[in-house]
């Protein structure tokens, strides 16, 4: 029942341009980032040879385009979360799903999985360009997959956000712009962590940026894949419990 | 044999606002219960409760036997559901999503194309079966709703307004298909087409701000036979003319020169006298409470009651 659910909303977003649009243009933009930090590290890879210890072609192209695709995913995934659940409650279709011998958990993770298969479709044409440097060079590959993975997660965490924020509202816009707000307040929470009070340091333990970051960096660690299961398993949950409330109250 | 829906003193509260009060019927198989009453009178309220798309605030439903809140998937399963405004998926074909529609409801794969197949053919979709839904007419659309509620054929069939949108031939299809699937499933029919229900209904309820009024569990019931008569006389008779001659215990005025009457004699007796007295007498019928003037009184009635009220208060 849940594949059969992920697999509609797979449908429905390549049926509607939105996917394809949004595929082409994060690809664009990513594109272009990755020739200006390959073009960087051209120019500089003369004096990076006289260096020891220096830094390799993994942390000059592939992790800043890991860190560019986070923005960017950022901005995209509230376009694609906004309509997961409000568009069903506008046109609604969701009391096909309702009436059916179905429970809102399978609803809410068939819509969730279907999305995520998106993303992972997103972020293996994004793997392609640093792939493809493998044809003239070697890569850090641990370091590219555990930056992958940390991408994946934050995507994956983004979108559950969004889940969530959809359930809340039929309005798709009013989903996507507080989806939006969110992520971007989450991602910034450790801007200030600089300076190394208490208070800080929770702020920093909280931001999704600084959990990423360190994926990034090639360190996997526990505990920043607890953070991004409990992130993504809360909001998950807080949309089951927002679609049962509704059906008490509305 | 236990009953295929069975609601024990249901009632739905948004806020402060009593939708379904303390109602309570039963559906057994082969049963058509058609579903009456004015806008806002909390229909469709508990048809959705039923359907499970609300929760009651208060009270039982079972379906096929299995209780709807506490085991919500089994009893789901018994259940076709057509909302007021069909649930489709407008970017898909017809045949993909009813197809869909049968594997959210757990038919099985090897029947999957049959069963498809079957529903198309039953709601005359033939010719659309490859067309994208958002492309199609609101009558097919409407049809193609249809197709989604009765295609896993389940026990329970609940049409929320079927006919809307459709053309007069397509109703008289509806109709007679919706009288063939009443064979050997329950069906409820929610609708505000008085005619439709006496041409398909067995059982009749009416509901008026939030109550159950008036249940008909026979054809029969859906009229009243009365003592009454109407007649119609020449133009020069009036109301106080008739009204002098005391063989009348009751007259009232339809239009200019029809009345209803009641009178203690029998009718040839009565006819006898109309015809002595020269009114120019051209029809003479026992009068009927249709099933529209069992509604009209019933809902009606309340709205009056309250207009005098707000009419003393003010």
């Amino acid at each position: 029942m849940i594949l059969l659910i992920a697999k509609r909303e797979l449908r429905s977003l390549f049926t509607s341009p939105l996917a394809w649009v949004i595929l082409a243009v994060v690809q664009i933009i990513l594109a272009w980032s990755f020739f200006s930090s390959l073009d960087i590290f051209f120019s500089i890879q003369k004096e990076l040879s006289t260096l020891q210890n220096a830094p390799g072609v993994t942390d000059l192209v592939v992790s800043p385009l890991f860190e560019v695709a986070s923005i960017v995913l950022l901005m995209v995934i509230p376009l694609l979360t906004m309509r997961l659940i409000s568009e069903e409650k506008r046109n609604k279709t969701i009391s096909l799903l309702y009436s059916a011998p179905v429970s809102i958990s399978e609803i809410i993770i068939g819509k969730y999985l279907g999305l995520l298969f998106f993303l992972v479709m997103l972020l293996l044409m994004i793997m392609l360009m640093p792939l493809s440097l493998l044809m003239g060079t070697e890569l850090d590959m641990a370091k590219v997959f555990s930056g992958a993975l940390g991408l994946f997660l934050t995507l994956a965490a983004f979108s559950s956000a969004g889940l969530y924020l959809s359930s809340l509202t039929d309005n798709p816009m009013i989903a996507a712009v507080s989806t939006f707000g969110l992520l971007l307040l989450l991602w910034m929470l450790n801007v200030n962590s600089g300076s190394a009070t208490d208070n800080s340091n929770v702020l920093a333990y909280l931001s999704l940026h600084s959990h990423f970051t360190t994926l990034l960096r090639g360190i996997v660690n526990t505990r920043d894949i607890a953070y991004f299961l409990l992130f993504i398993a809360g909001f998950i949950t807080l949309a089951i419990r927002q679609l049962e409330t509704q059906r008490l109250q509305s | 044999m236990s009953s295929l829906i069975s609601v024990t003193n249901l009632t739905r509260r948004y806020g402060d606002v009593c939708a379904v009060n303390n109602i309570s019927f039963e559906l057994a198989a082969g049963d058509i219960l058609g579903f009456l009453g004015p806008n806002g009178a909390g229909k469709s309220s508990t048809m959705q409760i039923l359907s499970g798309n609300l929760a009651p605030t208060l009270g039982e439903i079972s379906i096929n036997g299995i209780d709807l809140s506490a085991q919500p998937k089994t009893a789901k399963a018994s259940l076709g559901y057509l909302p007021e405004n069909p649930p489709l998926y407008k970017e898909m074909t017809v045949t993909e999503y009813l197809t869909f529609c049968a594997r959210l409801h757990k038919v099985k794969k090897q029947q999957l194309v049959a069963v498809c197949d079957l529903a198309i053919e039953r709601c005359g979709l033939g010719d659309v079966g490859k067309r994208l839904i958002q492309n199609l007419s609101k009558g097919y659309q409407q049809r193609v709703g249809i197709a989604q509620a009765i295609l896993h054929s389940p026990p329970v069939i609940i049409l929320d307004e079927p006919t809307v949108g459709l053309d007069p031939i397509q109703i008289l299809e509806i109709r007679t298909l919706i009288k063939t699937l009443g064979e050997n499933h329950g069906i409820i029919l929610c609708t505000h087409i008085l005619p439709e229900v006496q041409a398909v209904c067995n059982r009749v309820q009416i509901m008026n701000a939030g109550e159950l009024v008036y249940r008909a569990d026979t054809v029969e019931g859906f009229s009243r036979q009365s003592s009454k008569y109407e007649i119609t006389l020449s133009s020069n008779v009036t109301l106080d003319t008739l009204n002098s001659h005391a063989v009348f215990s009751f007259v009232e005025k339809i239009t200019s020169n029809q009345f209803i009457v009641d009178s203690d004699m029998s009718a040839d007796k009565l006819i006898e006298y109309i015809v002595s007295q020269q009114w120019g007498l051209s029809t003479f019928a026992q009068h009927q409470t249709s099933l529209e003037q069992i509604f009209i009184d019933l809902t009606l009635a309340d709205t009056k009651v309250e207009d005098k009220a707000e009419a003393s208060v003010a």
